[in-house]
């Protein structure tokens, strides 16, 4: 076990500089059209004979990421496939420990709540404390996970703006005593998920009407359609940046904590890779803000952008790629 | 809650687009054909997967359906549990059938070819079964009475006249097979369900139009197909077909 | 993905149990499956399909017989036919989610849609059928039209007008397994939610869908059987 941890921090100190020097060579430019070479991913023939299958869960956002992670890893020299769109997150970590992807982006947030069985409350406010938390149980299974990324997203309790004037509630408590009246929509496994339906009925006691479990793709139609009252929906959702047409209630009692991503990998698989794996990763993330993630979301649910396309974009403009 | 990116500034300001305009797509229209003439790549690959699917599952399902009906044709008590078996097969409905081939074939392309395949079987079956039982006797008689071996007669003499009911079956088989295999995508095996179901393609009802629209395009394309070939294959039949 | 033959068999033991027990749920509290489940999403894809049915059967079946009956219509009737095999069953359920709504009646209207072309162009072809000198005689007791259309022509053309409701059946209760799609949760939210139940749900979604496609198909069978005329009985390859 002894060179694995060698072997992290070496990857570990490769990461970092490169980030440092990705930083000074920003620091060191200012028009906005700069392309520094140091951002520029790098093909290194030693990895052609890795073979690295990325995947990821069944929404827009995780499969932009999907896409731009499996992208910057071809460019940096290794043999990618694809397996986006796998579903939740036990879908997605169980073809992660069955060896069927390896590795797929995560949120801190879901993996401790999901996963290690924490409470919404427990979840840390920094980045960095919730990653190193979700390293320190995941390696219990051999997984691993890289550094967060800059934007973070969470779950949150979305109804049309006009629903939500006309029954007058800006945080979550105050739908306490109304919803009843009131048809919940979300994603299947919503059900079951203490940062979702669970946490909302057993830590803020609110009962609905009904809950109706859709695809996530639907989670703004079935507002539009008047089906749905209220419907889950994601903070850094293109929607609800686009217009005024969609309000999210305050989580006041911090029931639906919010993550920043974190590339979740197995230790089998970084040590085959080598360190361009980590590498490559932490560098293409680095510009992934609230605001960038929203405009990659927003090319493709509003602009109806192929996903694949979007991140070969954001990969360019950005000056990872050539 | 994040921490402060350190090359933010590698993104220019025009990567954010300007989306106040009113145009077909922010109004969440039926069928925007500006978006359709302009993304028509993206379908190409999805389509030929989706082709590919349906040829090989047809050729397949006629390869073991028309071997399973000449056998049924030579021992007549073969006939009812073949057509009980391939009944079964025919009403298993698909996207349950992949799932039934979960624990062997798992996820992907042939798990999805295997259940098509299967749901075609009984179509073809029946059809080819017609029609070689259609063969008036008298001319199988004479056949036979010209010197021919069963083997030829079957070959040189039944089947060619048993060929529009074929042709027939094959029709219906393939026509349903394309519609069948948009179901595809849930087994992971690709097609033009990929442009229906997969993302945020389930809200977008001009995908959605283009996707089933190529399906049946499809459909009517390889039914063409298949009459013609009927013609050809037997220029004696007129517009029975 | 290779799974070794026990393991198989444990998946089969697994779907199994969830059925009769039911199991916890991939992640969280909640229990799922089990026999109340089972029995609820069952129910609803019987509903659904019996009032999708219902529905085809009012609209196509006098249509049909009628066109048949006066040999109108013959283009309509056969490219009705056509065109129903060929649209894919996913873009309607889809597009009537996305475009009109999630709900009963709209997931009803989409599956009816789905089960008319077979029935209508069967009844067409099955009454078109019938003896040309049967009716005459028929017609010539004094019979109007409609009775000869329901006592002479329509028994006669049991087979293949059953034959059409066999095929309507079997794609409504297909297509009413990926209802969960449109918001009614069927027996295909244990297939198509794998979050939730996990692998053993999803294949006791699909043997449980297969039994029921099964069953209707097995009882029509039967009805055909019954309404069929003796003397149509022997040697018919159904």
């Amino acid at each position: 076990m002894n060179s694995l941890n060698k072997a992290r921090k070496i990857v570990l100190a490769v990461g970092v500089g490169l980030l440092l020097a990705a930083g000074v060579a920003a620091c060191g430019s200012d028009d906005g059209s700069d392309t520094t070479a140091s951002g520029t991913i790098e093909r290194n023939d030693a990895n052609s004979d890795v073979s690295l299958t990325i995947g990821s869960k069944n929404f827009t956002e995780q499969i932009v990421l999907g896409e731009i992670y499996a992208q910057a890893l071809e460019a940096a020299g290794y043999d990618v496939k694809t397996d986006l769109n796998l579903g939740s997150e036990t879908v997605a970590l169980k073809a992660l420990e069955q060896d069927e992807i390896s590795g797929y982006p995560e949120y801190i947030s879901t993996a401790l709540t999901s996963f290690f069985g924490r409470d919404p409350e427990q979840v840390p406010n920094d980045a960095q404390e919730g990653a190193d938390e979700v390293n320190s149980e995941a390696s219990k299974k051999g997984l691993v996970v890289f550094g967060p990324t800059p934007f973070a997203s969470a779950n949150a309790v979305g109804l049309l703006s006009s629903k939500a004037e006309e029954l007058g509630v800006e945080k979550v408590s105050d739908l306490e005593g109304v919803s009843e009246q009131l048809k919940l929509y979300g994603s299947p496994e919503c059900r079951q998920r203490i940062d979702c339906l669970l946490g909302l009925q057993e830590n803020y006691g609110l009962q609905f009407e009904s809950f109706t479990p859709v695809d996530i793709g639907l989670r703004y139609e079935v507002l539009d359609n008047g089906q749905a009252d209220v419907s889950i929906l994601f903070t850094t959702d293109a929607q609800l940046g686009a217009s005024d047409k969609y309000t999210t209630l305050e989580d006041d009692l911090g029931v639906l904590p919010s993550g920043n991503v974190v590339f979740m990998t197995s230790e089998a698989v970084v040590e085959k890779a080598g360190p361009d794996y980590q590498a490559t990763i932490e560098l293409v993330q680095e510009n992934l803000t609230e605001e960038v993630m929203q405009e990659l979301s927003a090319r493709i649910d509003l602009d109806k952008e192929k996903p694949d396309q979007v991140a070969a974009d954001y990969l360019s403009e950005a000056g990872y790629t050539g | 809650m994040g921490r402060a990116p350190a090359s933010l500034a590698t993104l220019s300001d025009d990567f954010f687009r300007d989306r106040s305009g009113d145009d077909c797509l922010s109004n969440d229209g039926l069928f925007c054909a500006d978006w359709a003439i302009r993304n028509l790549e993206r379908y190409v690959d999805p389509t030929l997967e989706h082709a590919l699917l349906v040829l090989v599952a047809v050729v397949a399902g006629f390869g073991i359906a028309f071997g399973l009906a000449l056998l049924a044709h030579r021992k007549k008590w073969l006939a009812p549990p073949f057509l009980a078996a391939t009944g079964i097969l025919y009403t298993i409905p698909s996207i349950s059938f992949f799932f039934l081939l979960l624990p062997l074939t798992g996820r992907g392309a042939l798990t999805a070819i295997i259940a098509l395949t299967a749901f075609s079987l009984q179509i073809i079956f029946r059809n080819v079964s017609t029609g070689l039982a259609n063969v008036p006797l008298d001319v199988r008689e004479a056949a036979r009475g010209m010197g021919m071996t069963e083997r030829q007669a079957m070959w040189r003499v039944e089947v060619p006249l048993a060929l529009p009911e074929i042709i027939a079956g094959l029709r219906v088989a393939t026509v349903s097979t394309v519609a069948l295999a948009t179901l595809a995508v849930f087994a992971n095996g690709g097609g033009l369900g990929s442009e229906i179901v997969v993302g945020s393609n389930i809200t977008f009802k001009t995908g959605i139009i283009m996707a089933g629209s190529i399906a049946i395009l499809m459909a009517l394309l390889f039914d063409g197909l298949l009459i013609l070939t009927g013609r050809l294959l037997s220029p004696w039949e007129r517009a029975a077909l | 993905m290779t799974v070794p033959p026990l393991a198989f068999l444990g998946l089969f033991g697994q779907a199994w149990e969830f059925v009769f027990d039911g199991r916890q749920a991939e992640i969280g509290t909640v229990r799922v499956g089990g026999p109340e489940q089972v029995l609820d999403l069952a129910t609803t894809q019987l509903e659904v399909t019996l009032l999708a049915l219902g529905v085809a059967l009012l609209i196509a079946l006098p249509a049909g017989v009628a066109l048949g009956h006066f040999g109108r219509g013959e283009f309509l009737a056969v490219s009705v036919g056509n065109a129903g095999r060929a649209l894919p069953e996913l873009a309607l359920i889809a597009l009537m989610a996305a475009a009109i709504g999630v709900g009963m009646i709209n997931l009803v209207v989409a599956l009816a849609i789905l089960g008319i072309p077979p029935i209508l162009t069967n009844a067409y072809v099955g009454i078109r059928q019938v003896d040309d000198s049967v009716v005459e005689a028929a017609r010539g007791m004094g019979m109007g039209n409609l009775a000869i259309a329901g006592r002479i022509e329509l028994p006669l053309a049991v087979p293949t007008v059953m034959g059409g409701i066999r095929t309507a059946a079997i794609n409504i209760v297909a297509t009413a397994t990926i209802a969960p799609l449109a918001g009614i949760l069927t027996l295909g939210d244990f297939i198509l939610a794998r979050n939730v139940y996990g692998d053993a749900g999803v294949l006791a979604g699909a043997i449980l869908v297969a039994l029921m496609a099964l069953t209707f198909e097995g009882v029509l069978a039967g009805l055909q059987w019954k309404l069929t005329p003796r003397s149509l009985r022997d040697g018919r390859v159904s």
